[in-house]
C-alpha cells in the first residue's frame, strides 16, 4: 500500500495538471474564436473567387496552349506536396493526421515511381517527416513567430511555389490541411492547387464581358487563385488547430478529474485502514493487560 | 431599386465595405471604367489605381492594388488583395506596393513582360496622383 504523504503529493500534483490543462482549454476556445472569426471574413473572398475561377475556366476550358497553371505540363511525374501543420503540439491527433493523410500519399506515389517533393509549412509537420522522407523536403515556411495568419504569408507560400513551378521543379501541387467541421471534428484533406482544379458541374449563370480577354484574365488570376486556396487552408487550418488543443485539453481535463477522484478515494481508504490498524493495536495491547 | 445598387470591397481577410452605391468608377487594367446600376455584367482586372464609390452619403475614395471586379446589373463587387482608404493609404503601402511588382518584374519572362511592365507603370502614376514617392 503506498503511504500517504505519496498520495497527498500525488494528488497535488495531478491537481496541478489540470489548472494547467484547463487553462490551455480556455485560451485554445478564445483563439478558436479569433481563428472561426478570421475563416468567416475571408470567406466571401474565397468564395467568389471561386465561383469567378470556375467560370473562367469552364469557358476556357482545357485545351491546348492555355495557361500552364490550368493545364499542367503534361506529365505527373513529380509531386509537390505542401504539408500544412501547426508549430505547437498538444492538439490531439491534429499534427499527427495531416502528417498521416500526407505520408500514405507520399508512399502511394512513391511505390508509383512517381517523385515527391515535400514542402512544410509548420513547425510539427516537419519534425514527423524528416525521419522518413529527409531527401524529399524541399524547404519549410516557419509561421512560428505569426500571432495571426494573413494573407501576406499565404502569398509568400504561393510565390516559393509558383517560382518552384517556372523553374519546372514539379508538375503537379498537392496541399494537405485540416478542415475545420466542428470542435470535435476537423478532416484532413488533400487538395490540388498545380494543375488548378475547379468544380465544372457548377452553374455559371451569368454570362460576362471580359476586359481583357477570358485567357488575359485567367491567367491573371490563377497564380492568384493559388494564394487564394493557400490562404483559405491557412485559415481553416488555424481554426482546426484550436478546435483540436479544445477538446484535448477538455479530455485531459476530465482524465485529470477522474483521477483526482481516484486517488482521493484511496488516500482516505489506506488513511482509514491505517486508524483501523492503530486501534487494533490499542485495543489488543489494552486486552494483554 | 433602380438607381442604386450594391457595392462589396472584399479582401482575402475581410469584407472592408459594403453599401448602395449609385456610382463606382473603377480603375480596369485597360482604361477606366464607370459602373452605374443595370450595367451589363463584365468581369474585369485592376489595376494599382483609386476606386471611387458614389452613395448616399457622398463619395468615397479607396486605393486598391490589383485584383478584379465583377459588374452585374444589381451591384458591383470588387476583390482586391490589398484595398485601403485613400486616406490612410501611406508611403509604407507604396513601398511594398512597389516592391512587389519589382519582385514580378524580375520574375517575369518574355510574354509576361509587357504586362507586368504596365502595372509598374500603373504604380508610378498611382504614387504620382497620390503625392508620394517611389524607392
Amino acid at each position: 500500500m503506498p503511504n500517504l504523504s505519496d498520495l497527498k503529493s500525488r494528488i497535488a500534483s495531478v491537481k496541478s495538471t489540470r489548472k494547467i490543462t484547463k487553462a490551455m482549454q480556455m485560451v485554445a476556445s478564445a483563439k478558436l474564436r479569433r481563428a472561426q472569426d478570421a475563416a468567416q471574413a475571408g470567406r466571401p473572398y474565397a468564395e467568389r473567387f471561386n465561383s469567378v475561377m470556375t467560370g473562367l475556366a469552364s469557358s476556357v476550358g482545357t485545351s491546348e496552349g492555355g495557361p500552364r497553371l490550368l493545364t499542367g505540363t503534361g506529365s505527373d511525374q513529380i509531386q509537390l506536396l505542401v504539408v500544412m501543420t501547426a508549430e505547437r503540439g498538444l492538439c490531439g491527433g491534429f499534427n499527427s493526421n495531416i502528417v498521416k493523410l500526407a505520408r500514405v500519399a507520399a508512399t502511394k506515389l512513391i511505390a508509383e515511381g512517381k517523385r515527391v517533393k515535400i514542402l512544410t509549412v509548420g513547425k510539427k509537420g516537419r519534425e514527423s517527416l524528416k525521419r522518413e522522407f529527409g531527401d524529399a523536403l524541399l524547404d519549410h515556411v516557419d509561421l512560428s513567430d505569426v500571432k495571426r495568419v494573413g494573407y501576406d504569408h499565404a502569398e509568400k507560400i504561393a510565390k516559393n511555389v509558383l517560382s518552384r513551378f517556372n523553374d519546372n521543379e514539379f508538375d503537379v501541387a498537392k496541399i494537405y490541411f485540416s478542415e475545420f467541421g466542428s470542435i470535435i471534428n476537423q478532416v484532413p484533406t488533400e487538395l490540388q492547387v498545380i494543375p488548378a482544379k475547379f468544380d465544372s458541374a457548377v452553374d455559371v449563370g451569368e454570362v460576362y464581358d471580359y476586359e481583357p480577354s477570358e485567357e488575359g484574365i485567367l491567367a491573371d488570376l490563377l497564380p492568384r487563385a493559388v494564394a487564394t486556396q493557400i490562404f483559405t487552408a491557412l485559415l481553416e487550418n488555424a481554426a482546426s488547430e484550436q478546435g483540436a488543443r479544445m477538446s484535448a485539453m477538455d479530455n485531459a481535463t476530465r482524465n485529470a478529474g477522474e483521477m483526482i477522484d481516484k486517488l482521493t478515494i484511496q488516500y482516505n481508504r489506506s488513511r482509514q485502514a491505517k486508524i483501523t490498524n492503530e486501534l487494533i493495536e490499542i485495543i489488543s495491547g489494552a486486552e494483554a493487560l | 431599386m433602380a438607381d442604386e445598387m450594391n457595392f462589396d470591397l472584399v479582401s482575402p481577410e475581410r469584407s472592408i465595405a459594403s453599401f448602395m452605391a449609385t456610382e463606382v468608377q473603377l480603375p480596369g487594367s485597360e482604361g477606366d471604367m464607370t459602373a452605374m446600376p443595370n450595367h451589363a455584367p463584365i468581369l474585369t482586372t485592376l489595376r494599382p489605381g483609386i476606386l471611387s464609390v458614389s452613395g448616399a452619403d457622398g463619395t468615397t475614395e479607396y486605393v486598391v492594388t490589383g485584383g478584379f471586379a465583377e459588374v452585374k446589373p444589381d451591384g458591383v463587387t470588387v476583390l482586391a488583395e490589398r484595398a485601403t482608404n485613400k486616406s490612410s493609404f501611406t508611403q509604407e503601402d507604396m513601398d511594398i506596393l512597389v516592391g512587389d511588382v519589382k519582385a514580378l518584374l524580375d520574375l517575369s519572362d518574355e510574354t509576361t513582360k509587357d504586362s507586368v511592365n504596365k502595372t509598374y507603370n500603373d504604380a508610378l502614376v498611382l504614387a504620382g496622383t497620390l503625392g508620394l514617392s517611389v524607392a
